[in-house]
């Protein structure tokens, strides 16, 4: 009886024993772990630019240094051993040439790009925050009504999830038209975007809470309003936050998509179409536009997480929705 | 579930279904809303039939980007998150950027591919699609390779199970709802990316800048038409999802039923 | 006397190191033999799952050594020489019912009939047969439970470890679970360390007692449990049995306090009924504890 089934050949090499070991001593040294991520990160951003810029040197467009510096003479040329359509200057610029384009000024003599695309920002962000304000206070809304009233979850909560398949840029140059301010219509869509992870994120929130304490709010006769005051929004907040996180770049999203087909210059996505009208005299333009597009999205996330640190302030664990 | 049951479920959002429509079909013009802006359904739906032969080649031509850029993005989006779960080197890199490209509006790419690819061309709007939902896609794959049940672990330690057997019995299934989940959102994502990346050029007959040209000449009913294909398409995409989820893991969504 | 199927010999456990420290396990000796059912009890943080841990070679000893069939731990576990229950059941919802009982059968590379053979025997040892093609979440939580245990068994291994398989079960379940686990015991002749808190469960299943005190982890006593076999229902009625569990309790209250005492007995020379133990059970008797 003490033979076991036939053992087959033990297992070879490192087994998962081996892995769950090294993941227990990691969380010994969780301290550390912050700083080794930012690190890695950090190098991946490196490499990437580096596999870029060596790309463009393999097989980029011809280039030569030429001048003097400190009374030497430099003059050395580049000629990459390949052709890739994909590396030329026109297609893939250089890392310094997109560089170079937020000092350079917008319009002959005029203000400096980076100003101007800070300008466009500035403009954006304000759409896309009026937005957010509207979509999530309407996300809200719709979580805590689908989860009081049941009926209101089965009949609506399939066209909230089909909402999000409709690709509402077609409607866009409708809704100008309709509301006749372009402004406004940016920030409805913008909106529009915005309401559907925090609807998601209150339902699961409301409904997060532990039974027993619906159980004891009971025992003590709290109302439907107590409830959903002292209970269901503390207990959701880690929830809320994570479907705002989401919202906020869903917000930048609808509000630089909605700037495209009602041609609003004033915003980012004004300026990206704009460029990208004239990308073949100058494509540097277009990626500065995308890099400012990049911030805006990871300060209006940022500003949330921000936000999150300074209401919870430690008394919840973080969610994820 | 049993056929009343499913009965009783379909029967408030058809009623939303049905009340909406009336109303758009009666109401709007009750109360003297543009019809030029916002056609009644019965014009839309005749529009559809009058425009079928371009709206028929429009949409093939936009399901091919989107299809294109699902399969070209998925694939990728999988075998990163892969090599991630494996490296735990590249996960620790890859897992914060993943979740900075979700705040980026990386649809503003959407220009700089037209260049790269040529607007005429349907890849174009495919590497639109693959960058749009590589990241959503790669995250939710890793949270599903590396969220096991710690337990789950140590059982499989216990019967010296290989790495390869943990990834093939434990990981691998453990991932699918979540690489579902990902193709839900990849699902809406691509519509969206298809169609955005084609208003900034390609061929008229497709969906995107089929709408954009007729609103542009004011034939708002030819746009209307192509907007409710285009909602079909995102709509219907993203059930088709739903049910390959059904036939592929019916052991998780079988034991789930909440819509949201 | 039967061979010894685990041998714990002076094996110590500590989590971290430096200030941070903790000392889990402090130079552990015990042999079970084959055959024996061996509960581990004590209070929380006393690290009966880490010995169990440490038993299964799940977690390395920091000290001492630790051989199951006269082999190092680690050896024996490539060799997958003892099943597990966990105190959840810890199925793969993506299995059937028999597909989870054929798991470690298909880990070690079994051919697929007598997979199926083998799993379908367990199942019809926990009377679970009727349930092969279901789903886990179409079972109750006992059920799932009796999954996990065909499941550790389908190795037809030596040795079970059983990490508090019942702890997160209503009491009626427990019951009827412990009996059925005395019924497979019997049937399998399998040896079993069983970590539990419940001192009744502890003195019902075992024919040995090893009890614990926290910080550090060590075994203050251990009792043999000479109840009759085989246990039944009626087991729990008997005085013999009260007695016991009296014992078992003193033990566990006089924990670290007790260790000189203990020592003295050199680590478990039988069921060491006092006279105070004694009065303790009459007068819970008394106080009508059933």
């Amino acid at each position: 009886m003490t033979t076991p089934v036939p053992a087959s050949a033990p297992a070879q090499g490192p087994t998962l024993l081996d892995a769950v070991r090294l993941r227990r001593q990691e969380a010994v040294t969780s301290g550390l772990s912050r700083r080794r991520r930012l690190l890695a990160v950090a190098v991946a951003l490196v490499l990437f630019l580096l596999a870029w810029e060596l790309f463009k040197w393999l097989g980029g467009d011809p280039w030569r240094l030429h001048g003097t510096v400190a009374g030497i003479q430099i003059d050395y040329e580049h000629v990459p051993p390949f052709q890739f359509a994909l590396a030329s200057d026109l297609a893939l610029p250089h890392i310094w040439s997109i560089l170079g384009a937020f000092p350079a000024p917008y319009q002959r003599f005029g203000d400096p790009t980076w100003l101007v695309l800070v300008g466009a920002a500035t403009y954006t962000f304000k759409e896309a925050f009026v937005g957010f304000v509207i979509g999530a206070g309407l996300g809200l809304l719709l979580g805590i009504f689908f989860v009081r009233y049941r009926i209101l979850e089965q009949a609506f909560s399939p066209y909230v999830v089909a909402s999000q398949a409709v690709p509402l840029i077609t409607i866009a140059p409708i809704i100008v038209i309709f509301f006749g301010n372009a402004w406004t219509s940016v920030s409805l869509i913008a909106a529009y975007l915005t309401f559907f992870p925090v609807t998601v994120a209150a339902m699961r929130g409301l409904r997060s809470a532990d039974p027993r304490a619906f159980e004891l709010f009971r025992s003590v006769a709290a109302t439907d309003r107590q409830v959903l005051t002292k209970l269901q929004l503390p207990a959701s907040v880690p929830y809320l936050f994570a479907g705002f996180r989401i919202a906020a770049a869903a917000a930048v999203v609808g509000a630089i998509i909605g700037e495209l087909p009602n041609g609003l210059p004033d915003g980012v996505g004004g300026q990206i179409l704009q460029a990208s009208q004239y990308y073949v005299t100058g494509p540097e333009r277009l990626w500065a536009s995308i890099v400012v597009a990049a911030a805006l999205g990871l300060v209006a996330v940022g500003l949330v997480w921000l936000a999150e640190r300074l209401v919870t302030r430690g008394r919840y664990r973080s969610a994820e929705v | 579930m049993t056929r009343g049951s499913r009965l009783r479920r379909a029967l408030p959002p058809l009623t939303v279904f049905l009340v909406v429509l009336l109303l758009w079909e009666f109401g709007l013009a009750a109360l003297n809303v543009q019809q030029f802006l916002m056609p009644r359904p019965s014009v839309i739906v005749a529009a559809l039939a009058d425009q079928a032969h371009i709206l028929w080649d429009a949409t093939l031509y936009t399901l091919t980007e989107v299809l294109g850029g699902l399969l070209i993005g998925g694939t990728l989006g999988i075998l990163a998150a892969f090599a991630a779960a494996r490296w735990r080197l590249a996960s620790e890199a890859l897992v914060p950027i993943g979740i900075a490209a979700a705040s980026i509006p990386i649809i503003a790419m959407a220009p700089i591919i037209n260049v790269w690819f040529t607007a005429d061309s349907p890849v174009s709007r495919m590497a639109v699609v693959t960058v749009l939902i590589f990241f959503p896609i790669m995250v939710n794959t890793m949270r599903g390779l590396t969220q096991v049940d710690p337990a789950a672990l140590e059982l499989m330690a216990a019967c010296a199970a290989t790495e390869a057997q943990v990834l093939r019995k434990l990981r691998v299934p453990n991932s699918l709802p979540y690489i579902f989940t990902g193709l839900k959102v990849a699902t809406t994502l691509a519509v969206i990316g298809a169609i955005v990346g084609e208003y900034f050029g390609g061929p008229l007959a497709a969906l995107g800048i089929y709408i954009k040209s007729e609103a542009y000449q004011f034939r708002y009913n030819h746009a209307w038409a192509a907007i409710l294909i285009a909602c079909t398409l995102g709509i219907g995409l993203y059930v088709l999802v739903l049910a390959i989820e059904r036939v592929a893991i019916p052991w998780h969504t079988s034991s789930r039923q909440e819509v949201i | 006397m039967s061979e010894p199927v685990v041998e714990v010999l002076k094996a110590s456990k500590t989590f971290g190191a430096g200030e941070g420290a903790l000392a889990a396990l402090q130079e552990i000796d015990l042999t079970i033999r084959a055959g024996e059912f061996v509960s581990l009890i004590g209070p929380s943080g006393c690290g009966k799952s880490t010995l169990l841990r440490l038993i299964g070679d799940l977690t390395p000893a920091s000290t001492g050594e630790v051989r199951l069939n006269g082999k190092p731990a680690a050896q024996a576990r490539r060799a997958r020489e003892y099943g597990i229950v966990f105190q959840a059941p810890v199925l793969m919802e993506w299995r059937t019912v028999q597909r989870n009982v054929e798991l470690p059968l298909e880990i070690s590379g079994v051919a697929r009939a007598e997979r199926t053979e083998r799993a379908t025997a367990m199942l019809r040892l926990v009377e679970l047969s009727d349930f092969a093609a279901k789903y886990p979440w179409q079972l109750s939580g006992g059920m799932q439970q009796r999954v996990a245990i065909a499941r550790a068994l389908a190795m037809d291994p030596a040795l079970l470890l059983m990490d508090e398989p019942f702890g997160a079960l209503d009491e009626m379940t427990r019951e009827r679970l412990n009996l059925e686990l005395m019924d497979i015991w019997r049937r399998t002749h399998t040896t079993v360390v069983f970590v539990t808190h419940s001192i009744p469960e502890a003195v019902f299943l075992s024919s040995r007692v090893a009890v614990m005190s926290a910080r550090p982890g060590r075994i203050t006593r251990l009792i043999d449990v000479d109840l009759p076999q085989p246990r039944e229902a009626a087991t729990r009625n008997e005085e013999r049995y009260f007695e016991l569990v009296t014992a078992v309790r003193e033990a566990l209250h006089q924990g670290g306090a007790d260790e000189a005492t203990a020592a003295a007995e050199g680590l478990g020379t039988g069921a060491s009924t006092g006279e105070g133990e004694e009065d303790a059970a009459a007068r819970i008797r008394a106080e009508g504890y059933a």
